[in-house]
């Protein structure tokens, strides 16, 4: 396997040269938030927390999405990375409807977590107060699209771990939302299989679990290494295969 | 010439509100009227949300009663989800509601009234407040202050907060009651009883010290709405609705909550964001009834122990004849026999082997589409009924609050006690006038309300204006 040498945050790293920088650099220690990235799912570089500034790069790349190449000199933390992160988790929070006090995932929240991390004290750009949508119609699970920071994480362990492929996002820009199956309630998905790998991966409180009241609800997405692990090796096999 | 007099903000009650005096040419006092000037929209933005979600949001409608908020969802969850909840689960959901009446009330007499009995309504404005009380009697506001603490302890130990806790949901409750917090708050017990009983004792000084104010603080016969078991017991969490006159006359018993609307109109006034519900056979404003501990330890047939049956027994005596304590002074009176209750009845609960099960929730799935709960928070009979579709999602939500409730008899009041205390043919209103129509107020501790005390000022700008607009007079303080 070729191997490279590159530069993070001044320390220099030997690396495989298929690894992404996200990759490389948690391997290392070095501390890149991130919130649509999940192991186990494929990279999509939407949320650009990740971003890093690469040296002779006019551009910030995803560090989630960018194999580096050889002698690569790429800062994870400087000043403008800070700004921009703390910006990208205003303008997130300013354009959904997040009231964490009464919301079931209070405390166990990624994105509080993430808010924190990135040193957010308030939000600076004028809350929009969209009017979205919440759906219940499943019988164990919902929806609330106030929540929703459009991570895609659900998108994709639907299409890649669960096969089922329920989640989509419909329209553009501002417009964009999570949707089921042909644009309608998740209770009439019948592709839908119930098995709440969507409600695990959310990182907020928009996929939830019915009945569950304020800050009840822990989530936990370690379940996905052990699928993904096993299914790459194999480990899973019924008798008398 | 007509004149206006307007004070507003009102302090130390919670929330935003102002109160307006109307003079005569004579400076004779022609009308008063308590405005509530906020607006929160609690029955709009909760459209559209889950059921499980209630509890959590309709108790940050306050920072003061919001268990009793959470517990009243939780029962209206029950009823949509047509469960029957462990007996476990009733026990906690009771020991939280007297948890919630303990601090409270604590709050309410320690805290925001008794500067004006301790120091006086005409005392220096700038120390009439928790602060002052403190230098004046220290030992006095300590015991309150940590009489307060014990009831939030016990909501903190039931639901994980003080302020906003989740203790309950529909069903029944999130956590069991562990053997050793059960035995934490016993070890509270013996001196909330002996802090009670202080007060008590300092409160009936205080019946004697202001006997010339008191018949003029909000003296009239209404109606009396609370809840009573079914045997006629004081009740705070179950039971139903009793509606007695001034006389003491019973004119309807055990009537079912969930059908309040039956019982209760609400009319809307152009001057207050504030509902004033009345009792429809006598319609608006006919049908004003007052609810909260005046009523409930009026309206009751006993208090189920010792202590707080003993200082019943007494209360009832100050209303003559008919047997009826009409004056608004005396919720005072009435809330700390309520909190005395409270203290006996959480250690009866915390003896009760079954406080400790570990049972504690029912569920169920959404089995009918409409749920009233009812529960006596602090300020009175609480309603908070809710409409849902076959997902549990919020259509309709109507809260019925213990303070609107009182809204007529408040406005009453002022006008009771501005009629008696200001004279505006002088051209001059005083600080300590003004403090009154406040505590006339404050005597139904209304839940709009933040304590500004905190500050060591008070907020209050009160205008003598002309019919012409012209500035007659200005307090600012």
């Amino acid at each position: 396997m070729p191997n490279i040498t590159l530069t993070l945050d001044g320390e220099q790293y030997s690396a495989d040269a298929n690894d992404t920088i996200l990759t490389i650099a948690r391997e290392h220690g070095v501390n890149i938030p991130t919130l649509c990235h999940l192991d186990g799912l494929s990279p999509i570089g939407a949320c650009r927390l990740c971003l890093v500034e690469i040296e002779g790069s006019p551009k910030l790349q995803p560090a989630c999405t960018t194999v580096p190449a050889e002698g690569m000199v790429i800062h994870t933390n400087t000043e403008k990375l800070q700004r921009y992160r703390r910006m990208i988790v205003e303008m997130m929070i300013s354009e959904g409807n997040h009231h964490c006090a009464v919301c079931v995932v209070n405390s166990s929240c990624e994105l509080q977590d993430l808010a924190s991390e990135v040193g957010l004290t308030h939000v600076r750009f004028p809350y929009l107060f969209p009017g979205k949508s919440l759906d219940a119609s499943h019988k164990s699970y919902a929806i609330d699209r106030n929540r929703c920071v459009l991570c895609n994480r659900c998108v994709r362990v639907c299409h890649e771990v669960e096969g089922a492929h329920v989640w989509d996002i419909a329209g553009r820009g501002l417009g964009c939302t999570i949707i089921s199956g042909m644009n309608q309630p998740w209770g009439e998905s019948e592709a839908c299989t119930s098995c709440g790998k969507c409600v695990r991966v959310c990182p907020t409180g928009a996929l939830i679990e019915r009945g569950v009241g304020v800050s009840e609800m822990h989530k936990g997405e370690d379940f996905l290494k052990y699928i993904v692990t096993a299914r790459n090796k194999k480990e899973w096999v019924a008798k008398g295969e | 010439m007509p004149k206006l007099l307007t004070i507003s903000p009102v302090t130390r009650i919670e929330g935003h509100a102002k109160i307006t005096i109307q003079l005569d040419d004579n400076g004779d006092v022609l009308d008063a009227r308590f405005h509530v000037n906020e607006f929160r929209g609690f029955e709009k933005f909760c459209e559209g949300r889950l059921l499980w979600e209630m509890p959590g949001i309709t108790s940050r409608t306050c920072g003061i009663c919001p268990a009793s908020h959470m517990l009243t969802a939780s029962k209206a969850g029950d009823e949509i989800l047509a469960v029957s909840i462990p007996e476990t689960a009733e026990k906690l959901r009771r020991l939280g509601t007297l948890a919630q009446w303990l601090q409270s009330h604590a709050l309410s007499f320690f805290h925001l009234s008794s500067p004006d009995f301790i120091l006086g309504f005409d005392s220096d404005p700038a120390k009439r407040n928790v602060f002052g009380l403190m230098e004046a009697d220290k030992e006095f506001a300590r015991r309150g202050i940590r009489l307060r603490k014990f009831g939030q302890e016990i909501i903190q130990i039931l639901g994980g907060r003080r302020v906003h806790s989740t203790l309950a949901v529909p069903g029944g409750v999130r956590d069991p009651l562990e053997p050793e917090k059960r035995d934490y708050i016993l070890s509270g017990i013996p001196e909330a009883k002996e802090t009670t009983l202080l007060a008590l004792e300092v409160l009936k000084k205080i019946h004697l010290k202001f006997a010339k104010e008191i018949p003029e603080f909000g003296n009239f016969r209404t109606l009396m709405v609370g809840l009573v078991s079914k045997d006629g017991g004081l009740e705070y969490y179950d039971g139903g609705l009793r509606i007695q006159d001034g006389n003491g006359n019973t004119i309807a018993d055990h009537l079912d909550p969930r059908h309040y609307s039956d019982y209760f109109g609400e009319a809307a006034e152009p001057w207050s964001y504030m509902k004033f519900p009345y009792y429809k056979p006598l319609d608006y404003p006919g049908g004003m009834y007052r609810v909260g501990p005046l009523a409930r330890v009026n309206i009751c047939d006993y208090i189920e122990t010792p202590l707080a049956e003993a200082e019943r027994k007494l209360f009832k005596s100050l209303g003559g004849s008919v047997g009826v304590a009409n004056n608004s002074f005396y919720y005072h009176y009435a809330r700390l026999i309520e909190i005395l209750f409270a203290v006996e009845k959480i250690e009866l609960l915390l003896c009760d082997p079954t406080i400790t099960g570990t049972h504690t929730r029912a569920t169920a799935g959404v089995n009918r589409l409409d749920g009233v709960g009812c529960t006596e928070a602090p300020r009175g009979v609480l309603f908070h009924q809710y409409t849902v579709d076959g997902d549990g999602v919020l259509q309709k939500v109507n809260l019925i609050i213990a303070t609107a409730q009182n809204n007529i008899a408040m406005n009453r009041t002022v006008k009771q006690i501005a009629a008696h205390f200001i004279d505006g043919s002088k051209g001059k209103v005083t600080e300590g006038m003004l403090n009154r129509v406040e505590a006339g107020i404050r005597c139904y501790d209304p839940c709009l309300s933040c304590s500004t005390h905190a500050s060591g000022q008070m907020p209050m700008h009160v205008q003598m204006v002309g019919p012409d607009n012209e500035l007659l007079d200005e307090v600012w303080r």
